[in-house]
């Protein structure tokens, strides 16, 4: 069996390494293609105008300034909700949490909270905090279901970044007679922080372009002025999107295109900035 | 001359290891005191159930008494955070905090909130590194960060730290493993002038560092204190077999 080969060592080293790579190239295929579409589509849409003023014509013409704010309002409000929580949370399972049945459970529910469809966020939310808290259609109901679609993946990240702190850090604190806490707050909370901040903005990329659970809970087909407090319904940039590809009839292609491509820039650019930051940041880690 | 710490049947489990079996040593003051014994025979175990470190390790359960200035710092009531002021720690590999070397030795008194006063607090850090023989060699570069040092300097530079506190013990869990030759003998050297003050728990597994530093030497096997006695009878007359075989290098 070992010495009569269908194939010899070489030949079927380079048959693996070709599927290997096709595999990869495969992979870049539809991403590359639909950022080609979507630029080549939509940039002549993307003027200052557009990115600045309201819509027009029944959103036919000019620009998506308020969606672009509503997103914006709606994801920075979510993490501000999720971050200490999620941050807390992550502090509890790494440095205190003894590990029996209740830590085993809660690490499972947060496992499977990641799992949960967007779409049953959006019920979620709309019965929770639309329906039952009587918040209505709000940026508040939308952060909110947001950030609980959220708190898993900060919470996982956040995990990540404070066992990434050497324990040695921790024994030295703890041996100069500093207590727990303050081991947490003065070593291992600023040391984790630059991984903890990458997860945070990550995660903030991923969901502005969530449509399902700010549908329900916070967007709305057309609002003629920008929100004025945190009750207020807002447009948002996915939902917009989807509202003018299928809802408007004669709606310019370019228009469609160019705030799919807004959408786009806004979430590779947090992604970007996140690489960066921790680039950055591991590079002047040492230990 | 009165013994500084008193480990009385002292045993220690790791879940269900069973890691230190019985073991009584007395620690005199303002000496040197070195635990040797191969890999795994609980030596460095033993130190860090000295100012309870040992506590952060899930699993651990301890029983028998470890007297520190006339208290069983197993006891109920024991503030493990002052204990561990009181005994302190230098560890195998050196582990400055990624901070400024100024802020490495003023960390303990500025967290614990032992001085806040800026002046206190710049006259400690120079005692501090004046102490381990640092100061002069880095006294114009304290912003920088402790990363910068050599590893030589960063192990003085924990010992440094840990003396800001005004500890009465160290403990040093083979301190000189991870440095050359020359650093090693510079850092016997500063353990030596430091016994004056502090009393010192050294483990290592060099056996010619025990005989070079420590007065009284401990050496354990597989969890049991062996034998416990002078540094010179436990390198040259032994009294029990083990301990000459494993001195003589016929085994660990």
């Amino acid at each position: 069996m070992f010495n009569k080969r269908f194939l010899s060592p070489k030949v079927s080293q380079k048959i693996s390494y070709a599927i290997l790579f096709c595999a990869t190239i495969l992979a870049i295929i539809p991403v590359s293609i639909i950022v080609f579409i979507i630029i080549k589509n939509g940039a002549s849409a993307i003027t200052w105008e557009f990115l600045t003023s309201m819509p027009k014509d029944g959103m036919r013409g000019g620009g998506i300034f308020p969606a672009i704010i509503g997103t914006l309002s709606i994801v920075l409000c979510a993490i501000t909700i999720t971050l200490p929580i999620g941050v807390c949370a992550a502090i509890y399972l790494n440095e205190y949490a003894k590990d029996n049945l209740l830590t085993r459970v809660i690490k499972l529910a947060i496992v499977n909270l990641a799992g949960v469809p967007s779409v049953v966020y959006g019920l979620f939310g709309l019965g929770i905090f639309v329906m039952f808290l009587q918040l209505g259609v709000s940026i508040v109901a939308g952060a909110l279901t947001l950030s609980i679609m959220e708190l898993p993946v900060i919470i996982t990240t956040a995990r990540g970044a404070l066992s990434s702190v050497p324990h040695s850090f921790r024994e030295a604190s703890l041996s100069l007679g500093v207590s727990r806490w303050q081991t947490i707050r003065h070593v291992v909370l600023p040391n984790a922080l630059p991984g903890i901040l990458t997860g945070a903005i990550l995660s903030i990329a991923r969901v502005s372009g969530e449509t399902a659970p700010i549908m329900f809970t916070a967007a709305a087909f057309y609002v003629p002025h920008l929100p004025k407090s945190a009750f207020d319904q807002v447009m948002a940039l996915p939902y917009h999107l989807y509202i003018i590809s299928t809802q408007i009839p004669n709606m310019p292609r370019n228009i469609i295109f160019g705030t799919a491509l807004v959408l786009l820039m806004m979430v590779l650019s947090m992604s970007l900035i996140a690489i960066i930051a921790r680039i950055y940041f591991r590079k002047r880690r040492k230990w | 001359m009165s013994a500084k710490i008193q480990i009385k049947n002292f045993n220690l489990w790791y879940t269900d290891f069973h890691a230190l079996k019985d073991v009584n040593i007395s620690v005199e003051e303002k000496r040197i005191t070195a635990m040797i014994g191969p890999s795994g025979c609980g030596k460095s175990t033993l130190l860090r159930a000295i100012n309870r470190i040992n506590d952060t390790i899930e699993g651990v359960r301890v029983n028998g008494e470890i007297i520190v200035g006339g208290k069983n710092i197993y006891s109920e009531n024991t503030d493990v955070d002052i204990l561990r002021r009181n005994v302190g720690m230098v560890f195998q590999r050196p582990n400055p905090f990624p901070i400024s070397i100024y802020e490495n030795v003023a960390f303990g008194l500025k967290v614990n909130g032992i001085a806040s006063r800026k002046s206190v607090i710049d006259e400690t850090v120079q005692q501090s590194l004046e102490a381990v023989l640092l100061w002069d060699d880095i006294k114009h570069k304290l912003k920088k960060s402790a990363l910068t040092l050599t590893l030589e300097q960063q192990q003085r530079l924990c010992i440094a730290r840990v003396i800001a506190v005004k500890p009465q013990i160290i403990l040093l869990d083979e301190p000189c493993s991870s440095l050359d030759p020359v650093a090693t003998q510079r850092i016997e050297e500063l353990m030596i002038q430091l016994k004056d003050i502090y009393t010192i728990v050294i483990v290592t597994h060099n056996m010619q560092q025990a005989a070079r530093v420590s007065r009284d030497t401990a050496f354990m096997l597989l969890g049991e204190l062996i034998e416990f006695a002078e540094t010179g009878k436990i390198f040259t007359n032994p009294n029990r077999k083990e301990t000459d075989d494993y001195v003589s290098g016929r085994f660990g």
